[in-house]
């Protein structure tokens, strides 16, 4: 059991809690974050940047919507699909949002399914999240693939300001490049998992560290902030 | 069980997050599909994103477990955003004031 148990984060019971314990653990000559792996306070660290970087494609997006003088194309009959002879408004968005839903609960079961060491539901769980992950990555290269030929270009298009194609490629790109590479990063901790390496202390090929199931709670804290942006950008960007 | 091990809650919590998180979802949609325009419209969208994104940041990404040292550390900081929207509104209300001042208009 000592073999398997997770990284020592540190006695926090005697610690006090609320304000007090924010100036205690800030204090001095000592770990600020108890109670946290370091690879999770990295990981959160990370995704502070990745907020910041996120947050300035947005708001450039606010900028140039607020100044441009010729009106801002109607992305509800933008991205509006053909079903049965009627145009659904967002539908292709609306599903695409529910996939990432989707997948950050099996993430968050995953995460807990790996905390009991229960090696099979926590892989197919995975498995299952990096299923929906791929589904909603090809989900939107269709729609990429239906605005490019519709004539939307990073210069311009068809529908209105000029500035739309550049945020949409831009802000879309970006955030499908962040579910690729969490798709693959499931799959490689999905793997490990599933071989044992964490009950087993293998040590990993590129680190050579001993891996636990750590990593898997560090990995859902990524899959979760991109479905976070998703939130951001469904609503600024596609229902704005 | 007897030790507490990393973040270890019961699996209905997940799935009521989840619930809850396609209501919003669909409620969000609805606004769209509707109609609902202006400041009812605006408002809505930034309610149900606001609930969305905390019940993921505090649920799923476990930050309502964690002390409050991690806390602030993390989610201070992106306050500062809020004064680089100012900037950016400041900005862009300029650039269209320049544009249809000193350009034909539609240009």
């Amino acid at each position: 059991m000592t073999e398997s148990t997770l990284t020592d984060t540190g006695d926090v019971q005697s610690r006090p809690e609320g304000w007090q314990g924010v100036v205690a653990d800030w204090g001095s000559d000592q770990r600020t974050f108890k109670n946290v792996p370091w690879g999770k306070a990295m990981m959160w660290i990370f995704l502070l940047s990745d907020t910041f970087i996120f947050s300035c494609f947005l708001i450039s997006y606010m900028t140039v919507r607020i100044s441009t003088a010729t009106p801002w194309p109607n992305t509800s009959a933008v991205f509006s699909l053909n079903i049965g002879g009627n145009d659904v408004p967002l539908i292709l968005i609306a599903i695409m949002t529910f996939i990432l839903i989707s997948s950050s609960g099996t993430m968050a079961m995953a995460v807990n399914f790996g905390y009991r060491k229960d090696r099979f539901k926590t892989t197919i769980l995975m498995l299952l999240t990096a299923a929906f992950g791929a589904s909603f990555v090809g989900m939107q290269a269709f729609e990429w693939t239906k605005l490019i030929h519709e004539g939307v270009r990073p210069w311009g298009n068809p529908f209105g300001a000029e500035q739309f194609g550049a945020s949409f490629f831009m802000i879309t790109g970006f955030h499908g490049f962040h579910v690729s590479i969490g798709v693959i990063f499931l799959i490689l901790v999905a793997r490990k998992v599933w071989r044992g390496d964490y009950d087993r202390n293998t040590r990993g090929f590129f680190t050579s560290r001993k891996g636990n199931y750590e990593i898997v709670e560090i990995m859902g804290l990524y899959w979760h902030f991109v479905d976070l942006v998703w939130v951001f950008i469904f609503a600024f960007f596609y229902l704005w | 069980m007897a030790h507490a091990e990393g973040q270890q809650h019961p699996i209905s919590t997940y799935l009521w997050i989840w619930g809850l998180l396609f209501v919003l979802s669909t409620a969000s949609y609805m606004v769209d599909y509707f109609h609902v325009e202006s400041y009812l419209r605006w408002s809505l969208i930034i309610i149900f994103m606001l609930l969305k994104a905390g019940l993921i940041v505090a649920i799923f990404m476990h930050m309502i477990w964690e002390r409050m040292a991690m806390m602030y550390a993390i989610l201070l900081p992106p306050l500062l955003l809020i004064v680089f929207i100012g900037i950016g509104i400041l900005e862009g209300d300029n650039t269209l004031f320049s544009r249809i001042v000193y350009f034909a208009a539609g240009s």
